[in-house]
């Protein structure tokens, strides 16, 4: 059956226009709408935090053969739920700091240790007697660098970047490493490092690039 | 006109139509000699019943029913928003519809579910009134509502309990459908509504664990983001959405509470009512043990072996034989 107003011979009808159009102008509007919002809500994973570097006390205060405990605020305005405990030490000549480059840790280093475990980010202990980070959640077992030595862990234990500012060290942003201790960008629990993983488990933007 | 009758719209007071038989009992029409009505207005028509009657009251049934109706005012205040929504037959269809044969306890499952969730959104939407999702207050304010208001712990512990309740349900709900075959054709589709609602429900508790900000609840979001972190390619920018940024910080508390009273419910809402329509658009199953009804045929052939005993229909096959 012929449309009303179809005139011979022509291949778009009024109705067909109007309805192509009326569609495209509802799903403009509704875009504009839905957009922003969704935009709104994934903001925060494009967004990096300001780099923030604070003071853990003197160099004397710390030593190459054990960890020191320090509390720093990893997120601002949330009282106690954003602070988080690290382990400081100074660097030891006969530590290596990456196996890759076979490069030896520095008296002038200092290393900072995250409390966050690898595996799921229960908060791990180092326990003195054993010279072993320990989780007490899920038992994953960290050795004096922080390297996997037991448990369900997928790398070893993140560290945070140091300075050395007017006789005080200082901790900035976090990074992960590889089993070979390599630096690369900050990392979640139960993600792996290194290789292929590096690109199953891409570098996020929210994070600092690696030192 | 009774005070009842002025009431009601004009509609359902109209008089009778020309043509419409009076009633016999009515004496005054036939001296009149307008019997019939023709060409009678609506106007003499009122006059004559007047007369007639002398209480102005119709006396027709179908002018009695409409001031019985009047009379019975509940009953019309249903009546009088029927006519305006016409839900009773959308509530009759749904309520008096046809269930298989074997239908037991275990088809109430699904409302079993529902209600829990009933409970949820109701107990919810009152502990919002005393709950601050911020990450300063938000415990504080948990041991207030907990201990200081009245019932408070009753109602926390209803949402906290039913939370379970609904988890429990709902997958014993999702067993009774799989063992009873109830998501083959043409079920599928509410099949995989079911598994999207078990799903926004889990989100629900996930999200709702972290709300009372104790050592609990934090740790096990933590530990539940970096689960959702795991997931190859997309799971890094998975945990860095729900964190609100790289680690737990200002806005994950009001994120989550966003999540939990907002955004979900709604969704859990919409689907439950697509849930709904397609059961009752659908129907039931029977129970698997139930055998299928027999063809119609074949109890008809039953009952014409009942009535036609075999030595009638031997003489019948011969009666015909004999014609040849």
């Amino acid at each position: 059956m012929k449309p009303v107003g179809y005139f011979e011979g022509e291949s778009l009808t009024r109705r067909k226009v109007f309805t192509v159009a009326g569609q495209a102008v509802g799903g403009i509007a509704g875009a504009a709408i839905v957009l922003p919002a969704v935009g709104f809500a994934v903001a925060p994973i494009f967004d990096r935090p300001e780099e923030s570097w604070q003071a853990v006390g003197p160099l004397a205060a710390f030593v190459p053969d054990t960890y020191r405990a320090r509390v720093i605020t990893v997120a601002e305005g949330i009282g106690e739920a954003g602070k988080t405990t690290i382990y400081v030490r100074q660097g030891s000549p006969e530590l290596l700091l990456n196996e890759a480059t076979g490069e030896y840790e520095s008296p002038e280093d200092y290393i900072a240790i995250t409390t966050r475990c690898a595996h799921l980010g229960c908060p791990v202990r180092f326990v003195q007697a054993a010279g072993n980070f320990i989780c007490p959640c899920h038992g994953g077992v960290y050795g004096f660098q922080g390297e996997v030595i037991g448990g369900p862990p997928v790398r070893p234990l993140d560290r945070f970047q140091t300075r050395v500012v007017e006789g005080n060290v200082e901790i900035g942003p976090r990074y992960s490493v590889t089993s070979q201790l390599e630096p690369v960008r900050a990392r979640d629990p139960g993600e792996f490092t290194g290789g292929i993983w590096e690109y199953l488990y891409p570098p996020r933007p929210s994070t600092a690039p690696a030192p | 006109m009774s005070r009842f009758e002025k009431l009601l719209p004009p509609p359902m007071r109209r008089p009778p139509k020309p043509g419409h038989a009076p009633p016999p009992s009515n004496g005054h029409k036939a001296t009149n000699g307008n019997v019939t009505g023709n060409g009678a207005t609506a106007l003499e028509e009122q006059e004559r019943e007047k007369d007639g009657n002398g209480n102005g009251l119709r006396t027709d049934d179908a002018g009695a029913r409409v001031v019985d109706r009047a009379k019975d005012v509940p009953a019309d205040l249903v009546g009088w928003v029927d006519e305006r929504m016409g839900g009773s037959s959308f509530l009759t269809a749904m309520l008096l519809r046809k269930v298989p044969k074997g239908t037991n306890w275990f088809y109430t499952l699904g409302s079993a579910t529902m209600f829990a969730f009933v409970v949820q959104a109701i107990t919810g939407v009152f502990l919002a009134m005393y709950y601050t999702p911020s990450p300063v207050e938000a415990y504080a304010s948990i041991t207030y509502l907990t201990n200081d208001v009245f019932m408070g712990e009753f109602v926390r512990g209803m949402h906290k309990w039913g939370a379970s309740v609904m988890v429990i349900l709902a997958f014993v709900h999702m067993a009774r459908t799989f063992f009873f075959g109830a998501y083959k054709y043409p079920r599928e589709l509410n099949w995989v509504i079911g598994v999207v609602l078990l799903i926004l429900t889990m989100v629900m508790g996930f999200t709702g664990y972290l709300l009372p900000f104790d050592q609990r609840s934090y740790w096990a979001t933590i530990v539940g983001v970096n689960i959702n972190g795991t997931g190859p390619i997309v799971g890094p920018y998975l945990s860095d959405f729900l964190r609100a940024g790289p680690e737990f910080g200002a806005t994950t508390l009001a994120r989550f509470y966003a999540i939990h009273m907002l955004l979900v419910p709604g969704a859990l809402i919409a689907l439950i009512g697509a849930h709904l329509y397609l059961v009752v658009k659908l129907g039931t199953t029977a129970p698997p043990w139930l055998r299928a009804d027999r063809k119609p045929k074949d109890a008809r052939a039953e009952q014409v072996d009942a009535i036609v005993s075999p030595s009638e229909r031997n003489g019948s096959g011969n009666g015909s034989n004999g014609h040849h």
